[in-house]
């Protein structure tokens, strides 16, 4: 299915939760936080969570700011 | 040395240094985190970005360096023009760090100055406040702004002391000192903090802390600068509770005892 990650379009096989999406990224572990489509998902929520075709993501962390 | 129980509270909760540090602008996170360690700061900001898709996925994360657990990370909204982009920030913030509802608020008018945009801060702080997040508000030195930030519940009020990252020190002491006694809630400088007697000044002037980023990650040895600032806040403090002694303009007041002076009569 084809997502925006972050502003960017890409294309994922086998990807269906939010959780999948992560691991396909190397990114599961990370200390991350995810907005769908405007809408903040939980952790606790990323297995369960489905992605449709389209949907818009964000991914972000933490970085040093003033 | 006279030891004292002077502790800075902030929505409830109450920290031993009134010294808090940015973490943007480093060479890496060796020296944010030396730096850190020696400001004393418990209090630190960060900003929250995009993470870089694809790219070193094991380089180490800001939060390794500084653990939740060590440090109060304040998540702020730089980078944000409008009120809502500053209320999504934060609610991602608030995800991202479990649940911790401390935030610095900022929405900036102004690409080349930073320079707040007082009337979408008052809308972000509204939304945030009815959102349980207790806000730290970064604003302009208007008192009555000041004052509308602190009605609408914000936990501490921040005025700038010059632009971000200008490191002109304090322009208007006399705004500020009036922000400071019409105060309820903690006031702390941010922003615009040059060098160590820039900090002091703000603490003599009677500011419950000092937030400051540019000036120690900007000096030629940051952590130098670190530890000067950590004294810097501890002097001010101090003189500021010590009471100084009142000036006199054309006045002078000798130390020594004007009686006995050899040759008089």
């Amino acid at each position: 299915m084809q997502l925006v990650i972050n502003g960017q379009s890409q294309c994922f096989d086998n990807v269906n939760s939010v959780l999948q999406l992560l691991e396909s990224l190397s990114l599961q572990d990370k200390r991350i936080a995810v907005e769908c489509n405007g809408e903040i998902i939980p952790r606790s929520t990323f297995p369960s969570h489905l992605l449709t075709d389209g949907d818009q993501l964000e991914i972000i962390v933490a970085v040093g700011g003033g | 040395m006279i030891d004292m129980d002077d502790l800075l509270s902030i929505a409830g909760k109450s920290y031993h240094s009134r010294l808090l540090v940015g973490t943007g602008k480093y060479r890496d996170f060796a020296e944010t985190r030396a730096a850190v360690e020696v400001s004393g700061a418990q209090i630190v900001t960060v900003a929250i970005r995009r993470t870089n898709i694809g790219q070193h996925p094991n380089e180490p994360n800001l939060l390794d360096v500084l653990p939740p657990e060590k440090f109060t990370l304040l998540p702020n909204t730089a980078g944000c023009y409008t009120a809502m982009d500053a209320v999504r920030t934060l609610r991602l913030a608030r995800e991202l760090l479990d649940g911790h509802s401390l935030v610095k608020l900022e929405v900036l008018g102004d690409q080349q100055t930073l320079f707040p945009d007082v009337v979408a801060t008052l809308e972000a702080a509204k939304l945030l406040v009815k959102e349980d997040f207790q806000v730290m508000v970064y604003t302009s030195d208007d008192p009555i702004v000041a004052r509308q930030l602190e009605d609408i519940g914000c936990v501490a009020i921040m005025p700038l002391a010059s632009l971000i990252g200008s490191g002109m020190g304090i322009l208007n002491p006399w705004n500020l000192q009036i922000i400071i006694e019409n105060a309820h809630v903690p006031v702390l400088v941010d922003a615009g903090v040059g060098t160590a007697s820039d900090a002091t000044i703000a603490m003599e002037l009677g500011c419950d802390g000092v937030l400051m980023n540019s000036a120690i990650a900007g000096a030629r040895n940051p952590a130098l600068m670190a530890q000067a600032m950590r004294k810097a806040v501890e002097a001010g403090r101090e003189a500021y509770l010590a009471g100084r002694m009142p000036r006199k303009t054309y006045q002078a007041s000798p130390s020594s005892p004007m009686e006995g002076m050899i040759g008089h009569t």
